[in-house]
């Protein structure tokens, strides 16, 4: 073979090891360092570099150099007249006496000239400079043939090819970021207007301040004991905060009525669900059941609810969660014509009426949170902080909501597997 | 690759195959060697075969380190192939060929 085909083999070896480099998903630093090494190697070039071009700081970046020293510039700017030649050139090797009428140039001729650079490629990818190579002597002695300029080219586009990619998946992690950051932000906003709203409900009534708040967090309780993920609690929440939003179409005086309020103003109260449900309806919620929340929290078990009488099955699962939560608040604060019940009355109650009421499995979640509160298991204070220390640590409370929780969900019964002429075996 | 040093003169023994992972185990050997003084620096390729770009480019690194430390670098036992790659690419005007 004569010496031509050895470069031309030698060189397409290194463009073959260049395109596998580029597609396998190494580190890019890395990558953009064996390429160097990858072209010099080819055509035994001494020295150079590959910079990265920033089109917002209008800066060739180095990425890779080599036996530059370490004098060499590792950032040079560009000026828009640069950029045009470069777009213009497009990728296409030129030499070092024709690079020099550009303004960039001559800012760093010296430093150029005394790295006896011969070659500035610009790297252009669809019609945008994505960076530039710089290269020095080569080995031999002899200038750069249109063979190599060739060669060079070849190299140049996968190089290029290579921090385009990079470039892209550089912006689409970056406005990733920035909509989960913009994500974020409206949650943020949407849980903060949600927790005004529920305050604002609860300015109307000054004997149950606070309720819609504690009745969230006592919804927030039961979906994380039920298990449900955490969309799916933060949902439920809300559906808690918002439960009594219908509460501020209902005159005060019937709110805060301080004696039991007569057929005529019950009447009145009683929309209030209905009222939460139209209000909430046309707002676009994350969570969809939060206006179903509002509308059938009255309603029980046994079809003796409001406002529409509905049956267990036909009552949507987040109404029958905010039920119990908005029932508990109720038999656990100070209303104008009754104190607070004491804790064990108010697991009585729970209990008795699961099944009637309330939906024995919600139940069963939410005395397994008091109980592991009062237990030590979860040191939370989640319950402590809403009811107060006292209350939580009334007399026999653990015990009670132990028995009940065995009652409510008694232990699995022992499985049985058949045992040929035994009979029926517990398995231990 | 293996090594050895005497009176400011190391010797060291490339592989059967210089590519990115061997080249840069004999460029870290030859920066050690001469950081250590060595004023002459030969690589014998005895054992090898074939040298790719990124050995050829790691290669070059090596004659730039060793020009700037003063020191002579000496390529000896190379097979016709890999003489002819090295003449091809004008490795071979920067160093002395044994």
């Amino acid at each position: 073979m004569n010496e031509p085909d050895n470069k031309l083999i030698h060189a397409f070896g290194a463009l073959a090891e260049l395109g596998h480099e580029i597609t396998n998903r190494n580190n890019f630093q890395e990558t953009i360092r064996t390429s160097l090494h990858l072209l010099s190697g080819a055509l035994g070039i001494r020295r150079g570099a590959i910079a990265r071009y920033s089109r917002f700081a209008h800066e060739l970046n180095m990425l890779a150099v080599r036996a530059l020293g370490d004098e060499f510039p590792l950032t040079l700017g560009l000026t828009t007249e640069d950029e045009r030649q470069f777009l213009a050139v497009g990728l296409n090797p030129i030499e070092v006496a024709q690079a020099r009428v550009l303004p960039f140039f001559q800012v760093y001729d010296a430093s150029f000239e005394n790295k006896r650079l011969e070659l500035l490629v610009p790297l252009v990818v669809r019609e945008e400079i994505v960076g530039a190579i710089f290269l020095g002597e080569k080995a031999t002695g002899e200038t750069y043939t249109s063979y190599d300029k060739d060669i060079v080219c070849a190299m140049g586009q996968h190089i290029g090819v290579a921090i385009a990619q990079r470039n892209l998946m550089a912006e689409i992690e970056r406005r990733s970021e920035e909509n989960r950051q913009l994500f974020d932000e409206m949650r943020s906003t949407y849980h903060d207007t949600v927790k005004a709203f529920a305050t604002a409900i609860d300015c109307k009534d000054k004997y149950t301040e606070g309720h819609s708040v504690r009745v969230g967090k006592f919804t927030e309780i039961i979906a994380t004991e039920l298990g449900w993920g955490p969309d799916e609690t933060e949902g439920a929440a809300v559906a808690g905060y918002l439960h009594d939003v219908g509460k501020l179409t209902v005159e005060r005086k019937i709110i805060n009525a301080p004696y039991r309020i007569n057929a005529k103003e019950s009447a009145e109260l009683n929309k209030h669900p209905g009222v939460g449900y139209e209000i909430l309806q046309p707002i676009h919620h994350p969570y969809t059941d939060v206006p179903l929340a509002a509308k059938y929290h009255h309603e029980r078990l046994d079809g003796r609810g409001y406002p529409d009488g509905l049956y267990d099955r036909e009552i949507p699962y987040i109404a029958k969660i905010v039920n119990l939560a908005d029932s508990f608040d109720a038999m656990t604060t100070d209303r104008p014509y009754k104190s607070r019940r004491p804790a064990i009355d108010v697991v009585e109650d729970l209990h008795r009426n699961s099944g009637r009421q309330f939906a024995p499995e919600i139940v069963t979640a939410f005395l397994s949170g008091m109980f592991k509160e009062l237990n030590g298991d979860d040191r939370g204070r989640r319950f402590r902080r809403l009811l107060g220390r006292d209350y939580m640590e009334a007399e026999g409370l653990a015990e009670k909501i132990k028995f009940t929780l065995n009652e409510l969900a008694p232990t699995t019964p022992m499985t049985y597997v058949a045992a040929a002429g035994i009979g029926d075996q517990p398995i231990l | 690759m293996s090594a050895q040093t005497a009176d400011q003169v190391s010797t060291i023994f490339a592989g059967s195959y210089i590519n990115k992972l061997s080249g840069e185990q004999i460029e870290h050997e030859c920066r050690r060697k001469l950081d250590a003084g060595c004023r002459e620096l030969t690589l014998d390729f005895s054992q090898t075969e074939l040298v790719n770009s990124i050995g050829i480019s790691i290669l070059l690194g090596v004659i730039d380190v060793a020009e700037k430390n003063g020191a002579k670098v000496v390529f000896s036992e190379m097979n016709e192939d890999t003489v002819e790659l090295f003449e091809m690419l004008g490795l071979t005007k920067h160093v002395t060929i044994q």
